[in-house]
């Protein structure tokens, strides 16, 4: 620790570190556009620029280390100067329709045009241009809008390993695109979406399904359903001004029925289906001699990762349906027959922290006889433009409970949103399973927190299993690999694709830093804590399920709707 | 499964273990053996070097001398050099893309010309200047262009 002096002012600085790390502790900030944490910096939109004593030129804070006895002006205004000189440019190749973009009003490029008092356009020339690229059922690329930082493909290639997206071509005809500039569909991509939710502006979005959701909802031939996933309740506050982590379940349960849902169900019920099937399924390839590790099902991006880049270990996944499609596979045929209603008069939409999910929810295997068992995948994003549209004020709301039989959920399905949470649930029943006792502490620390894998010896009864979590596809390349190469202690590992799990999925609201994705964690955790039912197996929405129609897990009937299976797929990669 | 020809293979085994620093070289090799970069060849070498073909494409499109469609049988270079653009080789780039309908890095559908342009021949004296199969073309005008090109249509290299 030293001091450095910053705008006249001592502040502390730690020795290695980034000037920008320094200045941002500090309450000092300084614009990024391509600065992204905990990866190496690029220095490459010259955002962050200040002078240094001693420096004949403008240096980028984020790449230049600290030093004892500097002295930094942060926003003298030759910076300023530059900074905005900056903006303008990009502005000058960018289309000028805020008021039509996704991104208006949470833009950080509009954000910054504001702040540094763009208020005429100084550069003119050609804009250049480009197609949309609507070929992926989860994500749209307006390359119109991208202003090159390339955030969306660090996280592509160093966080997830999956480099669908690259920058393609030189100056002023560079672009980040795929492959031959093909269609996203075609590439590698696996549908995760973090690219959206680090891209500055418009140029990555998801494809939207709000149209559909809001014509069907004002059609009375329809009976629209909805389930909102785990994560959503502790992370859809954010959209609308509260403290990150605040669950607002009961509000979001009454808003959804304002905007004219005729049933809210909680994805948690069938998360804790999801855990009877699959613990079943654990238990039967442990006792038969089935292929093990098993890796979990539940997240699509992580589906697709293994059937294009590990077609090797595509038995490995366990044959279980997500808990989204579980959900819609038992709307369309169990609770269609209970209620009397046709299933194909049933649209069923699904809230989800995903852009993956609406791609999984179109995979021709995820229905029966032609019918999807999803209609619509909205993310958390979505859902609030639709809350935001209708004019509900979330805050003020009445909260209300789900409906019956597919609101009821225990604490282990909740769980399902963060990291390590489908392990948690699934050690508590697999325990029960096998031993027919629940076990002493539910809670299993070594499985929780937001490290990119964490791994755990289990003891259920005579039984010790090996068994590990891990979130972020670059984490779970690394296990793989070792897998690959013979490693063969573990008998489960839970996947998640995205780095915390769905908590920080592809669809969370935006600018969702490290601490608003803890906050959202913690909220989860307090939720298991508070509640009495933790334990997926008593559930009795699920015991009544499986009595009067599913008969029991890895059933006749659970086979048809609730497994499915992969297969190793070829893309370009 | 992607399948390469012998020459490729050939090619790809004189890299054996080689890693992202082979990759400019084994593109400039195999372009010279096929005169373009195929999607399949690019994803091979992509299997070869480990690297994602997102990758491969983004450098090799960072370069102006790698194409990715096939040469047409006449090789048409426009010279966009200092020189030559300042005796008006925009307007010969323009006309010689009207006549032959293509952009630069194409090949016409019947595949008989190719364009590329270049950004220095190295003939400035002889400027504005256009070369089709290593012939060169001197003084060229935005006039000429149609007739320079149907001289070369239906011979063969």
């Amino acid at each position: 620790m030293f001091e450095i002096e910053v705008n006249n002012r001592k502040i502390e600085a730690r020795k290695g570190e980034m000037l920008l790390g320094a200045l941002r502790r500090n309450g000092i900030h300084v614009p990024t556009l391509c600065h992204m944490e905990n990866l190496f910096p690029t220095g490459a939109c010259r955002l962050c620029v200040v002078e240094v004593n001693g420096q004949r030129n403008l240096v980028p804070s984020c790449a230049f280390p600290v030093y004892e006895g500097m002295t930094v002006q942060t926003h003298s205004p030759r910076v300023v100067r530059a900074r905005k000189t900056i903006v303008e440019l990009l502005l000058a190749d960018h289309p000028d329709d805020c008021l039509y973009c996704v991104r208006n009003g949470n833009c950080e490029l509009q954000k910054l045009a504001e702040q540094l008092g763009v208020r005429e356009r100084r550069y003119t020339g050609a804009k250049s241009a480009y197609k949309l690229d609507i070929s992926s059922p989860s994500i749209t690329r307006d390359p119109a809008k991208c202003i090159l930082c390339g955030r969306c493909v660090r996280v592509c290639e160093e966080v997830q390993t999956v480099s669908a997206i690259d920058f393609i071509g030189r100056g002023s005809k560079a672009t980040v695109s795929t492959a031959f500039e093909e269609g996203l569909n075609v590439s590698s991509c696996v549908n995760c979406g973090q690219c959206v939710v680090v891209c500055p502006t418009g140029a990555l979005r998801e494809q939207s399904h709000v149209k559909e959701v809001l014509g069907v909802l004002n059609n009375p031939s329809k009976f629209v359903v909805v389930q909102h996933a785990p994560s959503i309740s502790v992370s859809l506050a954010e959209e609308f001004g509260l403290k990150a982590g605040t669950d607002v379940v009961g509000k979001m349960t009454t808003a959804l029925r304002r905007l004219g849902f005729q049933r809210v169900f909680d994805t948690s019920f069938s998360a804790d289906l999801t855990i009877l099937e699959e613990g079943s399924e654990l238990v039967q390839r442990l006792t038969t001699g089935g292929k093990l590790p098993m890796l979990t099902s539940c997240s699509p991006g992580w589906i697709k990762f293994v059937e294009t880049f590990y077609p090797d270990l595509v038995e490995n996944l366990s044959t279980c349906k997500s808990p989204q499609q579980m959900m819609g596979a038992i709307i369309k045929s169990y609770y269609a027959q209970r209620q009397g209603i046709d299933p194909k008069s049933i649209y069923s939409v699904s809230i989800m922290p995903c852009t993956a999910k609406k791609f999984e929810a179109q995979r021709p295997e995820m229905g029966s006889d032609g019918t999807p068992d999803i209609d619509a995948v909205l993310t958390t994003r979505e859902l609030a433009r639709i809350i935001r549209m209708r004019g509900l004020d979330l805050a003020a709301l009445e909260p209300q409970g789900a409906d019956t039989p597919f609101g009821e959920r225990s604490t282990a399905g909740k769980l399902f949103g963060a990291t390590g949470g489908v392990l948690e649930a699934a050690i508590r029943t697999a325990h029960w399973l096998v031993t027919g006792a629940e076990m002493e502490n539910l809670k299993v620390q070594a499985v929780r927190g937001l490290e990119g894998r964490k791994e755990a010896r289990v003891k259920i009864g005579e039984l010790e299993l090996g068994v590990a979590a891990v979130n972020g596809l670059g984490n779970a390349r690394k296990l793989l690999e070792e897998l690959r190469a013979g490693r063969s202690d573990l008998h489960f590992i839970e996947v998640m694709t995205c780095p915390g799990g769905c908590i920080a999925g592809g669809g969370q609201p935006f600018n969702g830093d490290a601490e608003a994705v803890r906050a959202r964690m913690q909220a989860l955790y307090k939720i298991d804590r508070d509640e009495e039912q933790r334990v997926s197996h008593r559930n009795e929405s699920v015991q009544r399920l499986y009595k009067e129609f599913l008969g029991k897990p890895l059933g006749e009937k659970s086979h048809h709707l609730l497994h499915t299976h992969y297969a190793p797929r070829e893309v370009v990669m | 499964m992607v399948t390469a020809e012998k020459d490729i293979e050939e090619i790809l085994g004189k890299y054996p273990n080689a890693s992202r620093d082979a990759l400019i070289p084994v593109l400039q090799a195999v372009q010279e053996a096929r005169g373009y970069l195929s999607r399949e060849v690019v994803l091979r070498i992509g299997r070869h070097l480990k690297l994602p073909a997102s990758k491969i494409y983004g450098v090799a499109t960072f370069y102006n001398q790698f194409r990715f469609q096939a040469p047409g049988r006449n090789h048409v270079q426009v010279c966009r050099g200092t020189a030559c653009h300042v005796k008006g080789s925009a307007a010969v780039l323009e006309s010689v893309k009207r006549v032959l309908k293509v952009n630069p890095g194409e090949t016409t559908k019947d595949g008989e010309f190719s364009l590329e342009v270049v950004a220095c021949i190295g003939a400035c004296g002889l400027a504005p200047v256009i070369c089709v199969n290593g012939e060169f073309h001197a003084s060229v005008t935005p006039q000429k262009i149609q007739d320079i090109l149907d001289s070369y249509r239906g011979k063969a290299r």
